[in-house]
């Protein structure tokens, strides 16, 4: 776990081996609910985290402790994601494991982290990798959870599918499944709602999608109450020119961060006319490509572990995208070494254009824990 | 070298000439002029030097400033100035005469209502013409400085070119160029008279630079154009978006044909104040910008202001005042929650009590409410007295709460040596019900010094309603085994039973007795 300290940079302040396996994924609480972190594993359990305040000392060194508070056990194979419900939902979380199986646990006594009860069990029928909850605390909008899957198998299912909670059957149910989404999905996120009536899905699968989904009217057959969706695909990028590996929203759910095999995250944003484009690309090191001058913007936006990945990028110029044209292309609008006046041409143009020539070797297949990417992973064996 | 904020400001300025304004032919050359002095200032050094030395017409820049002065229509200074090298020079007395009746008589469009442009057309078309007639006789043939000062005041467009570096851009060339040619330029003319400028000055010897078709858009009073290039150009949505907003708020974005407008205008402040939010100050300003944006100002501060780091105490104080100005309460209750969750974990109870007061969170309140009775319990004393003390009406946010506070009450009472107002208290907080059953004990352990009292307190009613709670206590206890082999618990009962037995002995004796007669 790192802090940001007073000037900025990030400490480590606590590291600690647990899991008997790789550790896949790790997910903070709302801080509503105090300091608290769930882990999931390939050792098939899933482990819920809570910090408590250590002595003086330890505070002076920069240390933390975190206590398990406890362990889900219920899964007999990996757990593949783990995720906390929406706030307004309580303390709730859900996990799912490479069986296909989705579980949702719930805390009853938000200040006693260790006794967790299972309510529902969810049977996927493909090996789940990644799951999400929509945030929308809209009383319209019922619980709701996406769950992706990166099954091999040759058989054409979706590989995306949406359960939302029953409230008559009071169990979550099918409600829709992707079936555009073919490929193994890596990772998948809802995007905040901001009071709109449809959702914003976000699929990293061998490239980065994003759909709506349009609440139709409610069906009501005899298992009540199932919404049924309009599904669009509003954007589909494969500029990663690779496997997509990590979706993730900023808080508005505005833009779009994604990172693939190819070494590079890539922002994404729609302009007020709803037409998605890629604002920003950086490497590995958090240095935007062709050697912009913007790293300090980026500095700021990247990791707290805490948020998803913010974006706090000023209006990059990418704005050339976000005004769709009134009439033919101006002739002779140049970049120009006007040093003072611009900064160097950064990021889309060439970048989005013309991604071959910046494309670093593709990485063998791993899975990161999300961290802050501008420092070196200090217990890389841990 | 034009620095980003002098960019700025130079299209700012257009922007407020051709756009806001509307400049109107006339007075829109006068505007331009001033634009052009204003912010073309690469000769202010020239000038200053040459104006502040000795002998000015004896600086090798003298014609230069003249020229400077000529070329931005600064008559007055450059009359002022020719008559300096005129007195040097009486020879070319005649020729400076000449020269300084033209520059006086020089028609110009006036900010007033006096003249009609009809009429200034037509008066410049006479001067235009005498000036030609004094060319053409030769009349400043001796001196080429001043033949090329009237091929200026002509329009030449050549002679205007020449003074190529004393002008430095093709904007103020374009400005020279039209108050020697067509002082009544319209404002729908501009674009022609631009493009061409532009060509002339840079004479394919350099392409045109961002800032350049900037303000090029601008003179084609292409808005939309103007907006979308300086986004790409500008790494910050500041200037767009408060161009965009003023625009907006001139409804020229309609007029103009962009049904989009004031989208845009929305689209662009939501990017700056997000931007905005990130920093550990301006985020404030953000707020403001917000309250601005009609449709999603509002659900984008809900978002932003909860992210709000709260490293202090005064941050979290600030950033509830704004979501209770604007009636956030879910925002206001998450936010005195994860203070309150804070200050728990840190053991500071006090804080976390009152974090949990202001979120109105009735649970919470109860929770924390028993770790201070617990704490009451094992170390005999209250923390943070001042806060239950003054609770007030807060107190009935939770039962657990006005107990804890009515229980402070009662201590003080003690301790003012209040006893009978005590021993009333402490009675009605098993008998209402205020206090939670397991506190009982603690409570008939405190009325315990109250029984030992030589004076008597308790009456023989409250006596034996102390007496009905022990036994409530110990006979609805279902863990009898617990009770009789707790010696400690065993020993207190007894000590209890055996107090309120004498206690009442002493008050029915008391009570009994009638005072003296």
């Amino acid at each position: 776990v790192w802090d940001k300290s007073e000037n900025g940079d990030w400490h480590c302040t606590a590291s600690w081996k647990t899991h008997s396996g790789s550790v896949w994924r790790v997910t903070w609480a709302h801080p509503e609910f105090g300091q608290v972190l769930a882990s999931c594993s390939f050792d098939r359990t899933a482990a819920v985290w809570e910090e408590i305040v250590g002595e003086s000392n330890d505070k002076l060194r920069g240390q933390s402790h975190w206590v398990k508070r406890t362990t889900l056990v219920d899964s007999r194979t990996s757990v593949t994601d783990v995720k906390f419900a929406p706030k307004h939902m309580g303390l709730m979380l859900a996990t799912c494991s490479a069986d296909g199986v989705v579980r949702i646990y719930e805390a009853p006594d938000v200040m006693n982290l260790s006794q967790w009860s299972l309510q529902h069990e969810i049977s996927c029928k493909l090996s789940c990798s990644c799951i999400s909850w929509n945030p929308s605390s809209s009383r319209a909008h019922s619980p709701m959870i996406a769950v992706g899957s990166d099954d091999n198998s040759p058989n054409v299912l979706a590989k995306v599918q949406i359960y939302e909670y029953n409230e008559n059957t009071r169990k979550y149910a099918k409600a829709e499944a992707l079936m555009t989404v073919t490929d193994p999905v890596h990772d998948i996120a809802f995007a905040p709602n901001l009071g709109r009536s449809f959702h914003i899905l976000a699929v990293a699968t061998k490239d980065v999608r994003i759909f709506t989904l349009k609440p139709l009217r409610k069906e009501l057959t005899s298992s009540g109450g199932l919404t049924k969706f309009e599904i669009h695909i509003v954007a589909q990028f494969d500029n990663h020119n690779s496997q997509v590996w990590r979706v993730s929203w900023n808080i508005t759910g505005t833009v779009l961060a994604s990172s693939g095999d190819d070494g590079c995250v890539r922002l994404w944003k729609a302009n007020y006319m709803d037409n998605w484009k890629c604002t920003g690309i950086l490497k590995g090191n958090g240095s935007p490509v062709n050697g912009s001058s913007q790293q300090g913007i980026f500095n700021a936006s990247l990791g707290s572990a805490n948020t998803s990945l913010q974006n706090s990028l000023n209006g990059s110029s990418a704005s050339r995208y976000f005004f769709p044209p009134l009439d033919s292309p101006r002739a002779g609008s140049r970049w120009s070494s006007h040093a003072q006046l611009l900064p160097p041409p950064p990021l889309i143009e060439q970048s989005c254009d013309a991604d071959a020539a910046n494309l670093q070797y593709p990485h063998p297949r791993r899975r990161c824990v999300s961290r802050p990417l501008n420092l070196l992973p200090e217990n890389e064996g841990v | 070298q034009v620095s980003i904020l002098s960019a700025m400001e130079l299209i700012w300025n257009l922007c407020e000439i051709l756009f806001v304004e509307a400049a109107a032919a006339g007075p829109l050359l006068l505007r331009l002029l001033d634009w052009v002095r204003l912010h073309v200032c690469d000769v202010d050094t020239m000038v200053r030097e040459v104006l502040s030395s000795e002998n000015p017409s004896k600086h090798k820049l003298f014609w230069n400033v003249v020229d400077v002065f000529v070329l931005q229509g600064r008559m007055d200074e450059a009359r002022h100035l020719l008559s300096k090298e005129a007195t040097a020079n009486p020879t070319s007395m005649n020729m400076y005469k000449i020269l300084d009746d033209l520059m006086k008589k020089m028609p110009v469009p006036s900010l007033g209502n006096t003249q009609t442009l009809t009429e200034l057309e037509l008066k410049w078309q006479h001067w235009h013409e005498e000036c030609q007639r004094y060319l053409q006789d030769g009349t400043f043939a001796s001196n080429p400085h001043m033949e090329s000062l009237c091929k200026v005041l002509l329009g030449d467009e050549d002679a205007i070119l020449e003074k190529k570096e004393l002008m430095t851009t093709w904007y103020h060339f374009l400005v020279t160029r039209l108050l020697y040619s067509h002082p009544t330029v319209k404002p729908m003319e501009l674009r022609f008279y631009a493009q061409s400028s532009m060509d002339l000055f840079l004479g394919g010897e350099s392409s045109p630079e961002p800032l350049d078709m900037i303000l090029m858009a601008a003179f084609e009073f292409e808005m939309h154009q103007v907006i979308k290039e300086c986004s790409i150009v500008l790494s910050n949505w500041w200037f767009v978006a408060h161009l965009t907003d003023l625009l907006d708020h001139c409804k020229l974005l309609q007029s103009h044909n962009l049904y989009f407008g004031s989208n845009m205008r929305e689209f662009l402040l939501l990017e700056y104040a997000s931007g905005l939010f990130s920093h550990h100050s301006l985020w404030q300003l953000g707020v403001d910008y917000f309250d601005h944006c009609p449709e999603y100002g509002r659900v984008y501060l809900e978002l932003h202001i909860e992210r709000v780091p709260l490293n202090t105490e005064q941050k979290a104080l600030k950033v509830l005042r704004i979501c209770e100005q604007r009636q956030m309460h879910e925002q206001v209750r998450s936010i005195c929650k994860i203070m309150a969750m804070k200050a728990l974990r840190n053991n500071r109870l006090g804080s976390a009590l009152s974090w949990s007061i202001r979120a109105k969170d009735a649970a919470f309140a109860t929770l924390i409410s028993d770790r201070f009775l617990k704490d009451y319990c094992e170390r005999g004393c209250f923390s943070d007295l001042d806060l239950i003390d003054n609770l007030g009406p807060s107190m009935l946010l939770s039962d657990r709460l006005t107990f804890l506070g009515k229980y402070r009450e009662f201590h003080r009472l003690y301790g003012e040596k209040r006893f009978p107002e005590a021993a009333r208290l402490l009675l009605t907080l098993m008998t209402a019900h205020i206090a939670p059953c397991s506190f009982w004990m603690t409570l008939l352990t405190d009325a315990l010094p109250l029984l030992e009292q030589k004076e008597v307190i308790f009456s023989a009613e409250q006596t034996y309603e102390l007496m009905r709670c022990l036994e409530d206590l110990t006979a609805g206890n279902p863990d009898k085994q617990k009770f009789q082999e707790d010696d400690v618990e065993t020993t207190k009962v007894e000590m209890l039973r055996l107090a309120l037995a004498r206690n009442l002995a002493r008050v029915i004796v008391k009570e009994g007795t009638v005072e003296g007669s």
